[in-house]
This record gives structure tokens, C-alpha cells and sequence, in this order.
């Protein structure tokens, strides 16, 4: 790492503009602008408001079930043969997977801004689950846009959606899957931008999303540092996480970021290996360009073309990533890496047999990574995976992948 | 001064109005699209916004999302639109050219080979709708230093402060969106256009073209009647895509839709 990273530094980012560093900022058409403006006065002022935080925190308390567990994975460990392993249990909230820490957070500050209709893009459907849920708890109409790709293959997640009332939309567009389906959540929001809200799933979009969606995930690393304290007395030496937009990464990360001592990996979806080009992995094979509102790394050809993906978990397969991961990586300060389809398939089998707990396909990635990594520590070191969801929505996956019809 | 400046202060002075087409570069293919622009041209339109496809069109409908894919299809990139220009410009040297797209295709080629290649070319204007001024700090005055007028957008939503600030970082002219939507929605309200029109004009003396929604020379008329010129898009996009196997039917097709919208912009000239 070339500088050493400060509280200072950290306060003042994302800059005025939402950059970070190089990457972030707000690329959308005018007609989004004003919307965009008023969205980050309002955070920013909610952000220091006491009732608003009170609120959220009773929320994530009663509603979602917080905090999460941090639990050691004795087994897993003993199996590995390293480090000590450790899970963020994520998929023990409410809806299974990290994503309703921020739904919550966004629909409190769309009742605050008087919206009344939702809008969401969701690729595993996990973002549009925890915000269908949101939506029926505050009784606000929903609407979600997913790839017409992913409404096949977490079909399961699709019908949870309608159950709670929301109105899923598919997209035929594109490589119809979650891209795309962002794309169609930014027209129907330029439609209807006098009364929708936008809910973006993760740390990327146009600023303030970036920073607004990184402050509510921050629960996760906040509550890793203490657990981490109060059971071994002291940090981890490393933090994993699955990389897709980034947002179950960055909460983890972040209340970690001047702990220089805490290695940070993120785990992008090598898909058939990153060789094969069939992948979903920016930050480790892509370069720098401009999508779906901010700079970042992204998958594109030569002319500035947007590059299809490729991903057995539907959740990790986009072309780009959040903005801070991008000054993350090119900082030195975070390790990006990727495994591929199948290492993260026998992951999912591995942690299902050796602890009784079944991960999302994205979360199997930063466990197949973890294991690896785990094998080269010493044994009295300690990695925390986050286990950002439960795997119920990909037994269909899983299934027809061992020839079994459910 | 700029070709585009030109062309609408000899309108501004007959007291006529700029007919300005949109068609995506490339579509049915790059290899039409020149005669295309040469055809818009003897229909009588003043200046040609031509579309940069990209693969992820955020601010479009699916007329025009539909022809991106059929261009790129066809291999067309932002270095064969640069070659189509040049040759349109080997047979017509009056007719500015504006440049309409998204961000990422420029910020591959890079800024600077961009503008060197686009005046090189005989561009005349760009138009980047992911590309607030806030962004285009660094972007919008290379673009001026090397004759490209830069052209933003302004909206419904625009604020008056905005309004000022945007004008400031334009030239040519600006390009108000008629309604909050996509390109090819038909919820234009022509009154409420006038309106927000005609208070643009008081914080700007740049010219206003207005797009969005103009779709026959009713409204091309009652949108003229107000603005300085009309951008007229998704409608003769999707002429394209219903004639794209029979190229002079759609070159009869394309004049047949500009010829009348020519003519009700003219009536209006006093
Ligand atoms: C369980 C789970 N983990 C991770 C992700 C990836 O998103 P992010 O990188 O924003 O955490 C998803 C997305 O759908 C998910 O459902």
C-alpha cells in the first residue's frame, strides 16, 4: 500500500461530486439531476439526524433481526487446516441476505422524501425480495425490473416477490440480466421521477447511492470489529467477501479501512475462468469507463462497448462494479480476486456438509476463495467470510445442474 | 464562428426554424447511412444529430435501443461514424453535424483523439446525455478549444440556477427535452412546452431546439412556434426499421415524413 489510509481521508470521501478519488460521480441524463441533488442534500442531513438513525438501528434490531452472528466454523477450520474460520451469518436476516439492511435504510428515506412508489433492479432477486418486503411493511407500490434471464433461473425468488405484492417486471433487452435491468429501472425512474423512489441493490449508480448504500451496509463491519473483539480479543487478519456491485464487501470492509493489519479480499465470479473471457470480474480483468452513472472498472470491448457476462450466481454477474472499490484497488488498500463457477459450486457443497449451512451461490465464492486463502495462514491467525445470503434460491440451480428435477 | 452558430442565425434571420433529424449511425447499416444523411438533406433539414450506438442506451426507448443493437450488429463503431461523416462532408460542407451518445465509446477512444479525429472528420457538435456539465469540467472545454460545440441537455426539471450554468458550458445551441421519459414516449403537452420554453429563452440567448415527442409536422409546427428548432428522432428511426430491406423505399419513406414537417415549420415564418 502506498500511503497509509486516515480517518481523515476516509470523512472526506466521496468528495462534494461523489468521487472517489478517479471513480464515482454522477453520469445521468439532466432530467435525473435535480432528483440526484436533493436525494444527497436530504441524506446528508438524515445522516446526522438522531431520530432517523434511531429509527434504522430499531429497525435492523426488531425487523431484520440484528445483530448477525459471528460465528466460528470449527469444523470448516479443522477441514482447511489453516487459519481460523470465521462467518458473518448475513444469512440469518431477515428475507436471507444482506440486502435488506439497505432496503430498510432506503425506504425510510424515501417515506422521509415522500415518495410514495418504489422502483428496483434485482439480479439474484434477493435486492427486489428485501424490497418487495420494505414496500409491504410501509405499504408503499413496488416495482421490480430483473433480467428476463434471472427471472428463470431464481424463479423461487420471483413468486416471493408477487406473494409480497410487488410487481415484477422482465427484461428482455440486452443480455437480459442484471445490467439491463438496471438500464430499465433508470427509464422507468426518468418516467416518473416526480413521485418514484429508486432503491439501488448495491454501491454503484449515480452519487449519493454509492456512499448512501455503503453507510447502511457499514453495519456488518461495525458489528464484525466488536464481535471480532469481544470473542478472541483482537481483529481479524482478513476479511472476504463476494464482489458483485459490492455492497455486502464495502459493509464489511469499511469500518475496517485504517486497520492496516486487516487484509481485505474481494472475490469477483471468474465464471469459466477469467482466460475464457466468460466472467463477471471488472476489477480483476476489465478498465476503467463510465455506466450506469458513475466511473468505475468495467467489462467492455475496445470501442467503449459494454461486454456480456458471465456467472452461475445471477447476483455477481454484472460488468461493473461500486466506485470504491475501484479507488480501493487502485490504492493497493483492498486484493481483488476471482473463482470460478465451479470453485465456487464445490464450495457450496463444502460449507453445506462440513457446517449445515447452505450459502447463497454469490457468498460460496468468498468461501471457495477463503478456504484457499485459509490453507496458507498459520492456525492461530483468523479470516472473517461474510456470508452475505442463504442459498434456498439456488436449489433449483444446484439441482439441474445434478440432473435432478424438483 | 461555427457551422452550427451559422446555420441558426441565418434561420434566426429569414425568422425561420431549424428541422434537425435524429437517426442512429449504422443503422440498417454504416454502409447506408451516409446516403441517408444526404437524403434528410434534400428534404430540407437544417442540421443532423447522428446517434452513436451504444450497447446499454439508458435515456432511449425501444425504437431507438432497437436500432443501437442493429448498428452494432453491423460493426459500427465511433471510429466508422467518424468515417461516415468524412464522407458525408466530401458532398456537403453546410449542413452541421451533431454527434449524439453516451459517455463510454469517447472515454475509450479518449478525449483528446476524440476531438482531434471529430473535427479531422467535419463534426460540428457533441452531445453526451450521461454527461452533466458537472462532469465535463475537463471534457467540454477541450471540445471548444478544438471547435466542437459542446451541447447539454436541459430538462423539466432543470432548476433556473441550472439552467444559467448550463448554458454557460454550452454552444451552438440547447437541447431542451420536451417531458420526464425516454426517447420515443408520446407525452408531449405542447402548452406546457411553450411555457418552459419561453423561460429558458430568458435565461439563455443561446438558441433551443426541442426533442422528444415530435413525431408529425402537427407538432413539429407547435413546438416550432416557440422553440428555435425541432429534433425529430424516434419516428424516423422507426421508418427505418420497418423499411430496412428496400433502402430507396426508405429514403421515399424518410422524405415523405420531412417534407411535410419542412413545410408547417415554414408556414410559420412571418
Ligand atoms: C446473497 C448475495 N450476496 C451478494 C450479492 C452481490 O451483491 P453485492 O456485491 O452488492 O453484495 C447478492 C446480489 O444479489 C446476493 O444476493
Amino acid at each position: 500500500m502506498s500511503e497509509k489510509l486516515t480517518e481523515e481521508m476516509l470523512t472526506a470521501l466521496p468528495d462534494s461530486r461523489g468521487h472517489f478519488g478517479a471513480f464515482g460521480g454522477r453520469f445521468v441524463s439532466e432530467t435525473l439531476m435535480d432528483s440526484l441533488m436533493t436525494l444527497e442534500r436530504e441524506y446528508l442531513r438524515l445522516k446526522k439526524d438522531p431520530e432517523f438513525q434511531a429509527t434504522f438501528d430499531q429497525d435492523l434490531a426488531d425487523y431484520v433481526g440484528r445483530p448477525s452472528p459471528l460465528y466460528f466454523a470449527e469444523r470448516l477450520t479443522r477441514e482447511t487446516g489453516g487459519a481460523q474460520i470465521w462467518l458473518k451469518r448475513e444469512d440469518l436476516n431477515h428475507t436471507g441476505a444482506h440486502k435488506v439492511n439497505n432496503t430498510i435504510g432506503q425506504a425510510l428515506l424515501a417515506s422521509f422524501l415522500g415518495k410514495k412508489r418504489i422502483i428496483a433492479e434485482t439480479g439474484a432477486g434477493q435486492h427486489g425480495v428485501a424490497t418487495a418486503t420494505v414496500c409491504a411493511r410501509l405499504g408503499l407500490e413496488c416495482h421490480v425490473f430483473m433480467g428476463a434471464e434471472d427471472v428463470q433461473r431464481q424463479s423461487l425468488n420471483v413468486y416471493r416477490m408477487k406473494l409480497l405484492g410487488a410487481e415484477v417486471h422482465s427484461v428482455e433487452s440486452g443480455s437480459r440480466t442484471l445490467k439491463d435491468a438496471m438500464n430499465e429501472a433508470m427509464r422507468d425512474w426518468v418516467t416518473n421521477v416526480d413521485d418514484t423512489f429508486y432503491i439501488i441493490g448495491t454501491v454503484a449508480g449515480p452519487h449519493p447511492y454509492p456512499l448512501l448504500v455503503r453507510d447502511f451496509q457499514a453495519v456488518i463491519g461495525r458489528e464484525t470489529r466488536r464481535q471480532s473483539l469481544e470473542k478472541t480479543g483482537k481483529l481479524p487478519d482478513a476479511l472476504v467477501a463476494c464482489v458483485g456491485g459490492g455492497s455486502n464487501a464495502i459493509g464489511m470492509f469499511y469500518p475496517f479501512l485504517t486497520d492496516e493489519s486487516v487484509q481485505l479480499y474481494g472475490v469477483e465470479a471468474g465464471g469459466h475462468g477469467i482466460g475464457t473471457g466468460e466472467h463477471a470480474a471488472p476489477l480483476c480483468a476489465g478498465r476503467p469507463g463510465v455506466l450506469h452513472g458513475n466511473r468505475t472498472y468495467l467489462m467492455e470491448d475496445e470501442h467503449g462497448q459494454i461486454a456480456g457476462t458471465h456467472s452461475v450466481s445471477a447476483g455477481l454477474d454484472y460488468p461493473g462494479v461500486g466506485p470504491e472499490h475501484s479507488w480501493l484497488k487502485d490504492i493497493g488498500r483492498a486484493n481483488y480476486v476471482s473463482v470460478t463457477d465451479d470453485e465456487a459450486l464445490e464450495a457450496f457443497r463444502m460449507l453445506t456438509l462440513v457446517e449445515g449451512i447452505m450459502p447463497a451461490l454469490e457468498s460460496a465464492h468468498a468461501v471457495a476463495y477463503a478456504v484457499k486463502l485459509a490453507a496458507t495462514m498459520d492456525k492461530d491467525q483468523m479470516i472473517v467470510i461474510n456470508l452475505s445470503g442463504r442459498g434456498d434460491k439456488d436449489i433449483h440451480t444446484i439441482a439441474q445442474l445434478d440432473g435432478i428435477e424438483l | 464562428m461555427s457551422r452550427i452558430e451559422g446555420v441558426l442565425q441565418t434561420l434566426r434571420s429569414q425568422g425561420r426554424k431549424a428541422l434537425i433529424p435524429f437517426i442512429t449511425a449504422g443503422d440498417p447499416h454504416p454502409d447506408e447511412t451516409v446516403g441517408l444523411m444526404h437524403t434528410m438533406v434534400d428534404a430540407g433539414v437544417d442540421i443532423i444529430e447522428l446517434g452513436v450506438p451504444f450497447s446499454d442506451p439508458m435515456a432511449d426507448g425501444p425504437v431507438i435501443q432497437l436500432a443501437s443493437e442493429r448498428a452494432l450488429k453491423q460493426g459500427t463503431t465511433l471510429r466508422r461514424v467518424l468515417a461516415m461523416v468524412s464522407e458525408f462532408r466530401q458532398s456537403n460542407d453546410t449542413t452541421p453535424v451533431v454527434l449524439m451518445g453516451y459517455l463510454n465509446p469517447i472515454e475509450a477512444m479518449g478525449y483528446e483523439a476524440f476531438a482531434d479525429a471529430a473535427i479531422e472528420a467535419g463534426v460540428d457538435g457533441v452531445l453526451t446525455v450521461d454527461l452533466p456539465p458537472e462532469e465535463a469540467d475537463k471534457v467540454a472545454p477541450l471540445f471548444a478549444q478544438r471547435g466542437l460545440d459542446p451541447i447539454f441537455l436541459l430538462a423539466p426539471t432543470t432548476t433556473d440556477e441550472r439552467i444559467r450554468a448550463i448554458s454557460g458550458h454550452s454552444s451552438g445551441y440547447v437541447y431542451y427535452v420536451s417531458f420526464n421519459g425516454v426517447t420515443g414516449a408520446a407525452r408531449i403537452n405542447v402548452e406546457e412546452v411553450a411555457a418552459r420554453v419561453a423561460h429558458i429563452h430568458e435565461l439563455t440567448a443561446l438558441p433551443v431546439g426541442v426533442g422528444f415527442g415530435i413525431r408529425d409536422a402537427e407538432t413539429a409546427a407547435a413546438v416550432g412556434q416557440v422553440s428555435d428548432g425541432v429534433i425529430v428522432g424516434s419516428v424516423l428511426v422507426d421508418t427505418i426499421a420497418r423499411n430496412q430491406a428496400d433502402i430507396e423505399a426508405l429514403k421515399l419513406a424518410l422524405t415523405d415524413l420531412l417534407n411535410p414537417m419542412r413545410e408547417a415549420l415554414d408556414s410559420l415564418a412571418s
